[in-house]
């Protein structure tokens, strides 16, 4: 078999509503699962104006008592605010020392590729502090990847640049 | 911290920040990428083959009871892992515009027509091969706003999945000999020749259909971890 050269990244565009929304919109778990966790959030620019035309997608480790037909992966549309939502629950620790984490895709018009990045979360203090990504961040950084809220109901902001630009990452 | 300057896949991807595609000024990250390290990478991805996805979702000419307007066309090709294994069994989507320019979307304002028989949007899994085949129509050009008197030559998005979450592409399909290429910033936002020229499907005699379609090849190959990441100060 021959190596075929990579094929390189082009950006989602502003119009991919009626080809993606399909799979969007799925809650990885039911209403009464255990830890049942609703993240909200915005994807911003740079003056802070609200991306309207972005699509967020969830990848994520095994929850505990995962229900049937489980993929981990989850897709949102943002709305006009620049919203999007999960409904999901925590995954189980990946056992290597990373502190449990959301790891999520950004595709835009005016994102040529993807931005990715995790949402670790705030009542994991002890594994967070731990954890090795994390530790690698400025402390100024870290909480960039730190889900606020509690209860669960959780909030995630994406903010593509600036003062509190997200931290992003090469995978 | 290992650091990637701008762009993470450093030959192929195109950078984030392209002054003549005008929507990546405030969209853009300007701090560097942060680099995974391998052993942290989340090994799997899912695994779509549960999906509600039948076999009329690729024929994007029979989602409506008349024919859509438009030259009718086979696009087919292979989903491939760097080293060239197919990747089975995985989830690509497509969505396009009609043969008159414009998308089945609210948000475009270009004075074409819609086709009442045609809305642009597919989906199927890859056969065992890596193998994918549409049924479309061949998409028009249409104007944009990002500079005077622009165009975007024809292209169909691509959605695809690998085999773990380093793998995932979203791309564009063009067409050979498009006049419009040359012109076009988001084509050209990839810098390496030969990787832009992976972006353009060629003329495929054999997927032609006599009486019905013409065909056109485009092979995928997701890149997925990078090979030789740029290291970076702290």
């Amino acid at each position: 078999v021959s190596r075929p050269g990579p094929t390189p990244s082009q950006t989602i565009g502003p119009f991919f509503r009626f080809g993606l929304e399909w799979m969007a919109g799925r809650d990885l778990v039911p209403d009464r699962h255990p830890g049942r966790t609703v993240i909200r959030g915005r994807v911003l620019d740079g003056d802070d104006v609200p991306v309207p035309d972005a699509v967020v997608e969830l990848w994520q480790a095994m929850c505990p008592e995962a229900p049937p037909g489980w993929t981990g992966f989850g897709r949102s549309l943002t709305d006009d605010q620049g919203c999007y939502q999960f409904t999901t629950a925590k995954p189980v620790a990946p056992g290597d020392g990373q502190a449990p984490h959301l790891q999520l895709s950004v595709f835009a018009r005016g994102l040529l590729q993807r931005l990715v990045t995790r949402i670790y979360f705030a009542d994991e203090f002890t594994a967070n502090a731990s954890d090795p990504l994390l530790r690698r961040l400025p402390a100024h950084r870290r909480d960039t990847l730190v889900a606020s809220g509690a209860g669960g109901m959780l909030s995630f902001d994406i903010h593509l640049q600036g003062p509190d630009e997200t931290v992003f990452l090469a995978c | 911290v290992t650091q990637v300057a701008g762009n993470p896949s450093l030959t192929v991807d195109p950078p984030y920040d392209v002054p003549e595609y005008g929507s990546t000024a405030k969209r853009a990250p300007h701090q560097p990428l942060v680099l995974v390290p391998e052993e942290l990478m989340d090994p799997l991805g899912p695994l779509f083959g549960e999906s509600p996805i039948r076999a009329s979702d690729a024929d994007l000419t029979r989602q409506h009871p008349g024919e859509p307007l438009g030259e009718r066309i086979n696009i087919s090709g292979r989903l491939l892992a760097p080293d060239g294994d197919p990747i089975a069994g995985q989830l690509i989507e497509i969505w396009q515009c009609n043969a008159a320019g414009r998308y089945a979307h609210e948000r475009d304002r270009h004075p074409a027509p819609l086709d009442p028989n045609f809305t642009g949007a597919g989906r199927c899994l890859t056969g065992p091969d890596g193998s994918y085949r549409f049924v479309t129509i061949r998409p028009g050009a249409y104007p944009w706003a990002n500079h005077p008197n622009a165009w975007r030559p024809a292209h169909v998005h691509f959605s695809v999945f690998g085999r773990n979450f380093s793998e995932r592409l979203i791309t564009q399909m063009y067409f050979p000999f498009d006049p419009l290429l040359p012109y076009d910033p988001i084509f050209n936002s990839v810098r390496d020749q030969a990787a832009r020229r992976r972006l353009v499907s060629s003329f495929d005699w054999d997927s032609t259909e006599e009486g019905w379609a013409l065909g056109y090849r485009f092979d995928i190959a997701v890149a997925g971890r990078l090979a030789t990441p740029q290291q970076g100060s702290p």
